[in-house]
Order: structure tokens, then sequence, then C-alpha cells
């Protein structure tokens, strides 16, 4: 395929027939559904937060703050139009239409706090924003926590459960789209720049606030995006999945892949959602639920641990900075 | 304040930068404390003094890497004080920042042509590399090396070949003599004269007042945050003042 075919609407339309195809095999299985609609949710979050931490150079680690921000707005809009229906359109179209809706909305206000957060603080160098992000995710974490519009405690419940395979995997198609596409333009070699040196890459002549600024808007749209599909396939979302224990686990999965590789965030993120998730259910179906609660226990250790061992043994990362799709093209760009 | 002492009146006929009043801050430690001066068309303008003086402030300040607390910056007559370096780049002004700020990891082909960032003429970045190879002929054989493997004095060369990338009118380099031997640091002396004969004004700041001197028209004289002293070049190496302070003579 040409380069030119990569631009332009032609992958998406492609991509659809595939997701279909998907949808229909796999309707009949819940659990392979729910566990692929969870992987497809760590890897929209996995590849945003890679735009920002790996790409751009920048330390967030606030990503699961934005993810509420989609889940509960993204949530709540559903809720409140559960009773309203296109009534002109069959049932399941409507839902989509609403659900598509939904999607937008908590993406967008996800991104509108991205934007909010990331102007003062994206100014700052170096480790300031680590600890802007954190305090953003504590924050929307409290706050959703002692709304009573948001469920407090108890969260959100009764949210339709829209969530369809081919949708969440036309956004993770639609996030490496955006993300590769980000990494081969003009907007990836100022990104780029920024990571190396933010100093040369001003005196270059990049807008590094700029470009640090919509790459954390574009990031937080994503993060909000997967909160609005996570919210419409699981039961209940409360203040408790949105900690800072999320957004670390999505640190984990960009760090562990390589930090500035698309291709090692879906790796990672694929691997360390399966692995505990695999291990959970498996362990639920041999009528020992102790052992099932034992994996989410031993969860942060082993992440930890894994971490360390990296850091160890390939501090770049699985993938470095490489993508699959390096291989095709003439030469690695000069990496020795 | 008495104001700089003043030796040999000059103005520039054709003014490209002009700084009035400069003034520059961090937080409670102030930097500059009002500084003046210009720079003609095609001119070599040295800005010479002790460590802490204020140099790199001044340069980063007209080059709006940071912003000043007063005073006014204009270029060509246009005010350009408080400005991103973003949008001065395209106004012809080039910063090649102290310690040379390279980009390590990236290849020598990459750093030059990131330095060509926010200009889109194919054919004229090109004819500008051969330029620089003139300049640099060891660029030509390094071009697939990672800058951060080229020797300190070939890193300098870079920089500076890497600011010329934007083709600029108006070039500030910070101490490029830093950590250099001194064959080196009078090669690349040689090749800013040739520079500035292509029509590139310069501003020079520099520790090695010797050099700076000799191939400047005009110096000044940075003491803690302020103009000491102004003057053609040639006359300041010759003063008394200058000889002791900086030339340890
Ligand atoms: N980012 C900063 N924060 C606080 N103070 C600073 C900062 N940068 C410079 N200064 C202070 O401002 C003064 C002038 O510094 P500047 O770097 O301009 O000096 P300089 O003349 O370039 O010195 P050198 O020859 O050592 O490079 C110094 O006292 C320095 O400590
Ligand atoms: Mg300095």
């Amino acid at each position: 395929m040409s380069k030119d075919a990569l631009k332009g609407p032609l992958p998406v339309i492609l991509a659809l027939p595939v997701l279909a195809l998907l949808q229909v095999t796999l309707q009949d299985h819940d659990f392979l559904i729910y566990l692929t609609s969870l992987v497809g949710v760590n890897v929209i979050l996995a590849v945003s937060l890679n735009i920002v931490n790996g790409m751009t150079g920048q330390f967030s680690i606030g990503h699961a703050g934005f993810m509420a921000v989609g889940a509960y707005s993204g949530g709540k809009l559903s809720l409140e139009m559960k009773d309203y229906a296109l009534s002109f359109l069959p049932h399941v179209v409507s839902d989509q239409i609403s659900f598509m809706l939904a999607i937008l909305v908590g993406g967008a206000a996800a991104a509108l706090c991205g934007f909010i957060v990331g102007l003062p603080s994206l100014r700052l160098k170096g480790d300031y924003l680590a600890i802007v992000t954190l305090g953003f995710g504590e924050i929307i974490r409290v706050i959703v926590q002692n709304t009573e519009a948001f469920g407090r405690a108890l969260g959100l419940s009764g949210i339709p459960q829209s969530s369809s395979l081919a949708m969440i995997l036309f956004w993770v198609f639609l996030t490496l789209l955006v993300a590769k596409r980000i990494a081969d333009s003009s907007h990836g070699r100022s990104l780029w720049a920024i990571r190396e040196d933010e100093i040369a890459a001003e005196a270059m002549g990049v807008n590094t606030t700029g470009y640090k600024v919509r790459a954390f808007v574009i990031s937080a749209f994503f993060a909000g995006v997967a909160g609005v599909l996570f919210a419409h396939f699981v039961p209940i979302i409360n203040p408790g999945s949105f900690t800072f224990v999320k957004s670390m686990e999505v640190v984990v999965m960009i760090v562990a892949g390589g930090l500035g590789s698309t291709t090692g965030s879906v790796v990672a993120a694929v691997f360390l959602t399966l692995l505990p998730e695999g291990l959970r259910s498996a362990f639920s179906r041999l009528d020992d639920p102790s052992l099932a609660q034992k994996v989410d226990q031993i969860r942060m250790p082993i992440y930890g641990l894994l971490l360390v061992a990296i850091m160890l043994l390939r501090p770049q990362g699985i993938f470095g900075t490489h993508e699959i799709w390096d291989r095709w093209k003439k030469k690695p760009k000069g990496a020795t | 304040m008495s104001g700089p002492a003043v030796l040999g009146e000059r103005t520039p006929r054709d003014p490209l930068l002009e700084v009035k009043d400069l003034q520059v801050a961090y937080g409670a430690i102030t930097a500059l404390r009002g500084i003046s001066l210009s720079l003609g068309q095609g001119e070599v303008v040295a800005l010479i003094g002790a460590n802490g003086a204020g140099k790199t402030s001044t340069l980063r300040a007209i080059s709006g890497m940071l912003r000043p607390k007063a005073g006014k910056i204009t270029l060509r007559g246009q005010d350009i004080t408080g400005k991103k370096a973003h949008t001065l780049l395209p106004l012809g002004m080039a910063h090649a920042p102290e310690g040379r700020g390279i980009f390590l990891n990236l290849s020598v082909e990459e750093n030059l042509q990131l330095g060509a960032y926010l200009r889109k003429d194919t054919d004229g970045i090109q004819s500008d590399l051969e330029q620089s190879f003139g300049f640099f002929p060891v660029l030509k054989d390094r071009l697939q090396q990672l800058a951060g493997t080229l020797s300190g004095g070939e890193q300098q060369m870079l920089a500076i070949s890497r600011a010329l990338m934007s083709r600029p009118s108006l070039l500030l380099l910070d101490e490029p003599s830093l950590g250099l031997a001194p064959q080196i640091i009078e090669k690349i002396f040689g090749i800013l004269r040739d520079i500035n004969q292509k029509g590139v004004s310069i501003l020079l700041v520099e520790q090695n007042a010797h050099l700076a001197l000799n191939l400047a028209h005009y110096g000044y004289v940075l003491e803690t945050g302020e103009i000491a002293m102004t003057g053609p070049g040639k006359t300041l190496l010759a003063s008394e003042e200058v000889k002791k302070a900086y030339l340890g003579e």
C-alpha cells in the first residue's frame, strides 16, 4: 500500500467490515467479549497516554482522571437519555446514535479538562507536570465521590450496556490511526524535538507550549472516550475504578512497552490486561473466589517487580522507540 | 548610575537590532539592570563579561526564550519585546544557545534538518546544507553519526550550522569557544568571519575577549547586569581596563 493510501478515510472504511465480522463471531461468548472490551479500553488509554509521556517526553500520571471525566459525563448523559429513543429508527440504531453522542461528549469533556489543566502546567518544565496531573486525578475522584448526581461513593449504575465490541475496536483503531499520523507528521517531529531537548526545540522555532498543550488535549480526549466505552459495558462505575492505581497501571504499560512506541503501548496493554483478568477469571471458575481476589491483591506488587525488572534489563522498554511499521520503511532513522 | 564609559561613539547607519533599557529578573534575582545596545546591518557585535554578568540572559531575552521585565527590543524597527522564539525565527533571528544545545540522540543530518524546521523551500534548504559543508567539511563526513558522539569542536560546528539552516540575517551565538582547544577556536572564529562576510550579522557572547573583540566591529563590556564600557572592538582591546580585567595582561 502506498503511503498516501494510509491518509484519508480509506483505512477506516476498510476496518468496518472486519469489526462487524468480529462482533458477529464473538456474539455468544460473553466472557470473551468482556475481556476484549477491557483490552480495547486499556489499549486506548495506553496509546493516548503515550502521545504525552512517550512522544512528547512530558510526565503525566493522572490519566485515570481524564478517563473518569469521560466515564461520568458520558454515563450520566446516557442515563438521562435512556428513555428517549429516536422512534423512527430501529432500536439498535437509535441506541448506538445516542451512544456515539455520549462518547463524543465524554471525550470533549475530558479534552476540555486536559486544556484547562495543561495550559498553565505545561509551561512548566520537568516534574511539576507530574504533580499537577496527580493532583488533578485525585481532585476529580474526590469531586465525584461527593456529588449526589454522580452517585457519590456508590457510583452510577444502570447505564445502558451499549458498548459493542465493534464500537470499542473502532475507537481502538481510530486512536491508533491518530497516534500514527501524529508520529509521522510535522506535529510528531515537533513533539520529538521537545522530547529530545526542550530548549533546543525552542531555539529551532518549535512552539513548545502550543504543541505540548495540543498533545495533552488529544491524549485527554481519547482517555475520555475510553472512559465512556468502559462505563457502557461494566455494570457499575464508581470512584474506585479511577484511582491513582489505575493511572499507574497505564503508566506501567507504556513504560514497559517502550516510551514513545505505539506498538509497545499496544502490546503491553494487551498483555498486562489479559494477565490479571485471565488469571482472575480462571480462578473464579475453579469455585474458589478467594484465589480470584488474591489476583487483585498481588497485581500491584507484580507490576512493581515488572517495572524494576524492565528498568534493569531493558530500560528503554520492550520496543524502545521503535514501531513494527518501521520495518517497512527504507531504513531506521539515525538509530544505532 | 554613571552610565557606561564610551570609548569612541558610533551610530550604526542601518540598525538591525536595538535594545533599550533591558531588564531581566529571575524571581528576586536581577540579572540585567537596564542595558542598551545596538547592532547595525552586517556588523559583528561582541558582548563580553565575567561569569554571571548577564550575557546569556541578554541573548535569551532578545531571542524570546525569556520574557524581559522591562525595556524594549526592536528588530529592523519592529517591536519584538516579549515575543516568543517561534515567532522571531521567521523574522530572521537564530539563536545557538549556550552549551550548544544540539539534539544529542539525533544524527547530524536530523539536527540540521531541525534547524530548517520552519522552512518549506526544499531547494533552499539543500543549498544551505551545501554552504554549511563548505564552512565545516567534517560535518558532511559525519552526517549519519549521532550528534552526541561528535567531538566538542564538531558539536559547536554543528550548532552554528544548524542555526544557519534557518537562513537568519541575525545570528546570536552564546560562547562558541566554550571548552574548545585554541586551534579549533581560531578555526571557528575564522569561519564566523566568513559567515559575516556573506551578509549575516552576528551578536557574539564570549568569555574569550581577545578573539571576540578582534572579530567584532563593536563591543560591549557587561559587568553584573550593566554595560560598563562600549567601543569599537580594537579600541576596547587596547584599553587598559579591558586588558587588566579580561585579557589578564
Ligand atoms: N534560570 C535562572 N534562575 C535564576 N537565576 C538565574 C537563572 N539564569 C541565570 N540566573 C542568574 O542571572 C545572572 C546572569 O546569568 P547569565 O547566565 O546571564 O550570565 P552569563 O553572563 O551568561 O554567565 P556565563 O559567562 O557564566 O555564562 C547570574 O547571577 C545567574 O545566576
Ligand atoms: Mg552564559
